[in-house]
Parts: C-alpha cells; sequence; structure tokens
C-alpha cells in the first residue's frame, strides 16, 4: 500500500475538473427535480392531483421506482430523482475505476507508476478511495442542497445515501470488470451490462411484489424509502456488497498479470473480411450506432408510456401550461413534440461523437497507414460521414419508433407508432447540420471537431431555458432545431426541413475541401 | 537512370518551426537508398510529405514523375509504407489488418502472405492490441512486403524487431530489390544501412548534407594513420589535408583527409617507413561526423 496517498493525490489532481462536473450536474439533477416539481403542482391540491394520475400508472413506476407518498414534494423528488440519480453515481464510479486502473495499464502509463517506489496493491487502493471519496461527496452534497431546499433532513440524507452508495456497489462491480477483461471498452461493457440488468430487476419488481427489486443496487437505495418513514437497516446491503466487491478485486488482482486479464482476450481471425473504407469505419462505429439506438429506443417507451395521461401530470399551474403547450395544439401532442425534440438532441450527442471518431482515428495514428494504401483521403472521410448520416438517423429513428410503442402500449392506440415515429424522423435533420458543423470544423483543423459539443450543448440551453433566460430571438434561432415544424403539435412542413438539408450538405461539403487542403497529423 | 523520387528545395514549415529547410533527395530505380539524420532532422516528415499527408510548403517533389499531394492514391498503388510507430486497431487483429491494408492497396499476393507471415514468426490471429512493438511492426512489414510495388518506403522499420527477425528483413529487402525495384529507408542502425543501401542521404535539420554511395562518403572523409619511420620526420604538418599531426621521435601519427591520402603517404616514403598502419574511417564516426555540427565548416 506504499505510495497509495501519493497516487491518490495525483488522481485528485488529474480529475478535478471531471469529478466536478460529475457531482455538480448530478446534484443539479435531484434540485431541479424539485424546483420543477414545485413549479408544476405549486399547491397541495395539485400534487394530490398528480399523485391520484400517477400512483397507478405501471409505466411510470417501471421507468422511475415505487411511488411512495408522491402527495409531497420530497416523495415526487425521491421519484423522479432516485433511479436516474443513481444512474449517474453508477456511471460516474464506473469511468473514474475504467480511467485509472485498465486503461493506464492499456496506454502502459501503468508501468510507469508501478516503476516507482509504491507497493504492488497502491494503484488498486488509491483507485477505490478516489471512488469512495466521490461517491461520499456526491451523496452529501446531494442531500445538504435538497435540506437547504426546505425538504425534511432525513429523506434527504436518505435519498443522497442512496445514490453515493450505489455508485460505490458499481465502483466495486468496474474494479472487478477492469481484473477480468483487458481492454477498457470491455470492462465498460460488463458494468454497463450489470447496471442495465439492476435497472431492469428494479423494474420488474417494483411493478410487482418488489422481491425482485431486493436483487438490486438501486432497489436497495429506494427500499430506504427517502421521505416516506425512512427506514435505514438496508443500508447494510451496498455496503456489505461494496467490500465484498472490493476484496474480490484485490484477489482477483493477485491472480493475474499486470497488462491482461483473468479472462484472456480471445485471438481473432487470421484471415480478415475486412476490405474497403465502409466496412471499416462501419466496423469501428457500430457497436456505437448499436448502444445509442437501444438506449433511445429504451428512452422513447419510456416518454411514451406517460400516454395520454400527460395532462394530469402536466397539472394546472401557468407555467407549466407555458412549457409544454408553447408550440399550439393539444396538450398531448406539445407535450410529445418536446419530448421528440429532447430526445433527437441526446441523439446529438452519437452524431457527434460520430464526427469525433473520425479526428480520433487521426490523432491515434490509424489513419496513416490507410491513408498510405490506394485509399483516397475523401473516401476514408466519406465512409465514416456515411456512418454518421445513417447512424444519426437510426438513432433518431430508434428513439420515434420506441415513444410510439410506448404510446401505443399504455393507450392500445396502435397508430401511435407510426404517428409519433413520422414526427420524430425529421428532427434528425437538425441534428446532422450540428454533426455538420464540427464536421466543417473538423475539416479545417482536426482538435476543432470539439466545437460540435459546444453547438449541441447550445442548442439544449436554448431549447430549456431560452425563453426564461430571455435570450435574443436571434440568438436563439441560430439553433437549427428552431426552424422545423413542431411535429406532431403543428402540421409537418417541407420547406424549412429542405433549407437545413441544404445547409447541412454545404458544411459537409465544404468540410470535405477543407480536410483535403491540410495536413494529416498524429499526435 | 530512372530516377522514382526526385525532392529539390523542399521547404515544410509547422508554424514557426521550420521542419524541412530545402531538401533534396534522390531515390534511382533499383536501389536501396538509405535515408539518414538525427533525431528531429525531418526524414519523417519528408516521408509523410512523399504519401501526400502533408503539404509542402516550398520546392519540388515529384514520385513517378507524378505529384504525391495531388495523385496520392494513384501512386500509393505503387508503393507500400511501413511507419516507424505502428498503431494499430486494437479490437482488430494481425490478420484482418494485413488484409486490410492489402485490399485497400489493390491486392496482395496470397502465397507470399502466407510465406511472410511464417518467416516473420507472425500469429495473425491475435489482437492488435495485444501485440508487442515489434510485433505491431511485423504486421505493417507482412502487409506492405506482401504486395505487388515497385516502391517500398520504410521508416525505421526494424527499430522494435529482434536480431533474428532483422536478419529476415534483410533478406526481404534484397529480395524485393532483386525485382528491379526501389527502397527508401530510413534508420538508425548503420549495420543495417551498410548491409542494405546502395546509396546513402544523410539530412541535418531540414537539409541535406551529404549524398552518395558509402564509398563515397568515406572518401570524404578522414583516414587515420600511424608510421614507425627510419629517421624523424620534418615538414609533414605543412602537407595538405593532415590534421592533429604527432611526432615522437621516429614515430608519427596523424588523421588525413581521404583524399590527400596519397600525397601525404609520398611524404612519409621520403622518411623510410618501417611499420604502417592505417584506418579507414568506421561507419560510427563517419556518422557521427555528419551528424555532429563540425561538418558545416
Ligand atoms: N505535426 C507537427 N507539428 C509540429 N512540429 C512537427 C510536427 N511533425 C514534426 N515536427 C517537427 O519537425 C521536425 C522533424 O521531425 P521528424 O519527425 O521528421 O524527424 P525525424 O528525422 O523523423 O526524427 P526521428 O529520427 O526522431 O524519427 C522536428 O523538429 C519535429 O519536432
Ligand atoms: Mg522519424
Amino acid at each position: 500500500m506504499t505510495g497509495a496517498l501519493t497516487v491518490l493525490r495525483f488522481h485528485l489532481r488529474r480529475d478535478r475538473l471531471m469529478l466536478l462536473w460529475w457531482i455538480a450536474g448530478n446534484v443539479l439533477l435531484y434540485w431541479s427535480q424539485a424546483v420543477s416539481t414545485d413549479g408544476l403542482y405549486p399547491t397541495q391540491a395539485d400534487l394530490d392531483k398528480a399523485a391520484a394520475g400517477m400512483a397507478d400508472n405501471a409505466a411510470f413506476i417501471a421507468m422511475a421506482g415505487p411511488a411512495r407518498a408522491l402527495d409531497t414534494l420530497g416523495g415526487q423528488v425521491a421519484w423522479q430523482a432516485s433511479a436516474f440519480g443513481a444512474i449517474v453515481a453508477a456511471l460516474m464510479s464506473m469511468f473514474l475505476v475504467g480511467r485509472h486502473t485498465r486503461a493506464e495499464e492499456e496506454t502502459g502509463r501503468d508501468e510507469l507508476v508501478r516503476a516507482a517506489a509504491i507497493g504492488r496493491h497502491a494503484p488498486l487502493a488509491a483507485t477505490a478511495l478516489l471512488v469512495v471519496i466521490a461517491d461520499v461527496l456526491m451523496g452529501t452534497l446531494i442531500a445538504l442542497s435538497l435540506i437547504s431546499y426546505g425538504l425534511p433532513a432525513g429523506g434527504s440524507l436518505a435519498l443522497g445515501l442512496a445514490a453515493g452508495l450505489t455508485g460505490l456497489v458499481f465502483g466495486g462491480v468496474a474494479l472487478v470488470a477492469a481484473q477480468l477483461v483487458e481492454s477498457t471498452r470491455a470492462a465498460y461493457g460488463i458494468t454497463g451490462a450489470v447496471l442495465g440488468v439492476a435497472y431492469a430487476l428494479r423494474a420488474v419488481g417494483d411493478v410487482g411484489n418488489g422481491a425482485l427489486s431486493w436483487l438490486s443496487p438501486i432497489g436497495w437505495g429506494q427500499y430506504l424509502r427517502p421521505y416516506a418513514e425512512e427506514q435505514w437497516w438496508p443500508l447494510v446491503l451496498p455496503v456489505v456488497a461494496a467490500v465484498l466487491l472490493g476484496s474480490g478485486a484485490v484477489a482477483l488482482f493477485d491472480r493475474r498479470d499486470i497488462g491482461s486479464g483473468v479472462w484472456p482476450a480471445r485471438p481473432g481471425p487470421a484471415r480478415g473480411s475486412l476490405g474497403s473504407a465502409s466496412a471499416l469505419a462501419w466496423r469501428l462505429q457500430r457497436g456505437s450506432v448499436v448502444g445509442w439506438s437501444v438506449g433511445l429506443l429504451l428512452g422513447g417507451i419510456a416518454y411514451g408510456s406517460i400516454g395520454d395521461d400527460v395532462a394530469d401530470l402536466i397539472g394546472d399551474s401557468q407555467f407549466s401550461k407555458d412549457v409544454f403547450t408553447a408550440a399550439g395544439g393539444s396538450i398531448v401532442d406539445s407535450f410529445y413534440a418536446t419530448a421528440a425534440v429532447m430526445l433527437a438532441l441526446i441523439g446529438g450527442g452519437f452524431a457527434i461523437a460520430s464526427v469525433q471518431r473520425l479526428r480520433g482515428e487521426e490523432a491515434a495514428g490509424f489513419a496513416e497507414p490507410l491513408l498510405a494504401t490506394a485509399l483516397p483521403r475523401w473516401r476514408w472521410a466519406a465512409a465514416h460521414l456515411v456512418v454518421t448520416v445513417v447512424g444519426t438517423l437510426v438513432v433518431v429513428l430508434a428513439a420515434g419508433l420506441g415513444m410510439g410503442l410506448g404510446f401505443a402500449m399504455v393507450t392500445g392506440d396502435g397508430s401511435a407508432v407510426l404517428r409519433l415515429t413520422g414526427a420524430t424522423l425529421p428532427y434528425a435533420v437538425p441534428v446532422l447540420v450540428l454533426a455538420a458543423v464540427a464536421w466543417l470544423a473538423y475539416g479545417i483543423r482536426s482538435r476543432w471537431a470539439a466545437i460540435g459539443w459546444l453547438g449541441l450543448g447550445f442548442c439544449f440551453v436554448v431549447m430549456m431555458f431560452g425563453e426564461v433566460l430571455q435570450l435574443p430571438g436571434w440568438l436563439m434561432d441560430v439553433s437549427p432545431l428552431r426552424h422545423l415544424a413542431q411535429t406532431p403539435a403543428e402540421d409537418f412542413r417541407p420547406w424549412p426541413l429542405a433549407v437545413l438539408v441544404v445547409v447541412a450538405v454545404a458544411a459537409a461539403a465544404a468540410g470535405m475541401v477543407a480536410l483535403r487542403r491540410r495536413d494529416v497529423v498524429s499526435a | 537512370m530512372d530516377t522514382v523520387i526526385d525532392i529539390a528545395g523542399l521547404v515544410k514549415r509547422f508554424g514557426h518551426t521550420t521542419a524541412l529547410d530545402g531538401l533534396d533527395l534522390q531515390v534511382e530505380r533499383g536501389e536501396v537508398h538509405g535515408f539518414l539524420g538525427p533525431n528531429g532532422a525531418g526524414k519523417s516528415t519528408t516521408i509523410r510529405v512523399l504519401l501526400g499527408l502533408l503539404r509542402a510548403d516550398g520546392g519540388i517533389v515529384t514520385m513517378f514523375g507524378q505529384d504525391p499531394w495531388h495523385d496520392a492514391a494513384e501512386l500509393h498503388r505503387r508503393l507500400a509504407y511501413v511507419p516507424g510507430d505502428v498503431n494499430l486497431w486494437p479490437n482488430l487483429s494481425g490478420g484482418e489488418v494485413i488484409d486490410l491494408l492489402g485490399r485497400l492497396r489493390g491486392g496482395l499476393d496470397e502465397k507470399r502472405r502466407a510465406r511472410l507471415v511464417e518467416r516473420f514468426e507472425l500469429d495473425p490471429t491475435k489482437k492488435a492490441r495485444t501485440y508487442s512493438k515489434g510485433n505491431r511492426q511485423k504486421v505493417a512489414l507482412v502487409a506492405a512486403l506482401a504486395s505487388d510495388v515497385e516502391l517500398l518506403i520504410l521508416d525505421e522499420p526494424t527499430s522494435g524487431l529482434d536480431p533474428l527477425m532483422e536478419a529476415v528483413f534483410t533478406d526481404c529487402v534484397d529480395e524485393f530489390k532483386d525485382g528491379g525495384r526501389s527502397v527508401l529507408l530510413s534508420s538508425h542502425i548503420l549495420a543495417e544501412v551498410e548491409r542494405l543501401c546502395d546509396r546513402v542521404s544523410i539530412i541535418r535539420a531540414g537539409r541535406t548534407v551529404e549524398t552518395g554511395t558509402l564509398a563515397d562518403l568515406r572518401h570524404l572523409t578522414r583516414t587515420s594513420v600511424s608510421a614507425e619511420l627510419s629517421q624523424a620526420p620534418s615538414g609533414l604538418d605543412g602537407l595538405a589535408g593532415v590534421h592533429d599531426l604527432a611526432v615522437e621521435g621516429v614515430r608519427a601519427t596523424f588523421e588525413v583527409d581521404t583524399v590527400h591520402l596519397g600525397e601525404a603517404l609520398q611524404a612519409l616514403g621520403r622518411f623510410g617507413v618501417r611499420t604502417l598502419t592505417s584506418q579507414p574511417p568506421t561507419l560510427e564516426e563517419l556518422f557521427l561526423r555528419h551528424y555532429g555540427e563540425e561538418v558545416a565548416s
């Protein structure tokens, strides 16, 4: 263990910004639920009405968790935030662990550190300590922020503990996964899958008799019953699990070599079937296309399964009516127009990441041997661009399809599948405009591709807070999402879409021209 | 003669740093051309310009009579490249990478591919993530040598190979050259250069400082001479091309520019030579002299 504290200090130094974002983001998630619930249901009567509408909505319960004390502000916050907040905490722990264990071994930096006078277990111990610190800090700040908002202290503490301890358990899962496999991506895959199973177990459990929820770390947190007569003994479960996982990781670590996993890497084919730039681009990005599509399909189902209970949910306050009926049309359609834009913007994450992938290929030096073959530079880039475009369409289509399916399941209205899918798909075009701008920036200078994230962030801010912040109209109009008909609340209009297509094509073409004129450099 | 690569006055700047500052390089058909110079001299940069990855800021660059920037893809059918740092997609197997690069180059020779995999003792089923540095280099070497091309561009291709594999590489380059094809070989391994290269170009700080056969280069440097004479010599220090003269009684040691070696020996003859040893410069001395500062004078 010698040196663990030195290594830990170094981790904290490297991660301080990243930790800040994760923790502040999750605290904001909980806190904003309190604020928005207050805004949506200003009176006890509003709360009672909403509670009556939600308490037996099985889809809602499957999404969020058991419905307890929904006629209180605390109960609403716990219901809306506990599952997602726990997931955020789990993801933070997962990335922290992957980054400081497997990724360091993969790059060989780990060897440099290990060559110093530190104990064999010091890097592992430092990572575990880092995760504990991050999760404790996150849980504490969540609790404090809710108490400061005026919610009862006991429930706030339970909610914060639930998030922090779930994060800790998944930190343990990630630590074990990092011992099992040789690649960081695979370790994330295992941890993500466990997280998905944990979420699904509690979804099924919560809708049924609750038994299965006891198998899920997310369920353990919710069994603390925040704001609904807290019970504290389930705290034992995540603590014991985290300790067991941690010691399991140490035991596994002792049985493996540095740089390899307990499970040896599987050999690949001796002969390859990849024969073109397109095949390679698809091979490199297919995991991401599938992952985002499944994620947004589920997200879509989540929104869709709210069904036509929307009116009850939204309540009678003027604020919520303003937000959800801004587009005109029926309140249900307005709600789904907003949801469609939201999902498409999330799908923008795929689009921008996909453009970034090209930059990554170039920086890692993978592009150099490719471009020294008879493959023209434009064809190499175009192959990735095609994956970006088709992938974005697929991802947004999945979101729309999920929304339609969810809606149809709850309401029995089968025609909704086509209607909501059709209403969502056009939003892929403004997302592609964002991708095209990122692409243009990449074409000019490879590092500039990151501008795409700024663009995406800007569109989020305009959509969520544009009116509240009273941003000037011209500034908001920079967001390409503002120019489409708000389907399904408004009728589809082809012209704005056509203009955006032209803009996207022009930006992509300009990016291609720029790319063909500049140096290709590896980092 | 047929010039495959012809570079004259090549200039390449990265922001404020000038990486190439008027570089000249000619590679003729059928020769293995050594491309030498200290770290940061601009070898890899020159190669990247030849591959159309970097755009030249000045000078004239032609390969097979064409412009490597404009006709990159077309030219690349006729050449294969092995980078110094071989970076491969971590989750593809070595075999997949070899086939991908080969197909993109316009197909590879199946028999040769199989033989090369065997000769380099490469396990093509391993994922690139799990290859050692030398094995990654072998993947790139097999992909390059298995394709039917007229020119090999190799940037320190053996920096990670063990001596056994290095010997295999040397044989492969010999066979390649026997077909009348050309090689541009950047290397820091002097034995390899001596063994393989017909001609070499030495560059420093982005400029070519010397080009020629190794014999030519040797000629340009000094030979050290040590002689025992029948009588004490005099006037040796007045001879052209003699340096570091030391006379101790009847013993004289000095260094002489190789072009003036004949005159120096004649002068020694006048004092009656009893024993004489003369040493041509080693390759290391030769390069150290060119890499170091003093060559500028
Ligand atoms: N992308 C770049 N940006 C800025 N400077 C660069 C870039 N690439 C190369 N250089 C600079 O150009 C000069 C020549 O580098 P180059 O890689 O060609 O050297 P080299 O002769 O291959 O050296 P080595 O023997 O170490 O491989 C160096 O000073 C290097 O720092
Ligand atoms: Mg180099």
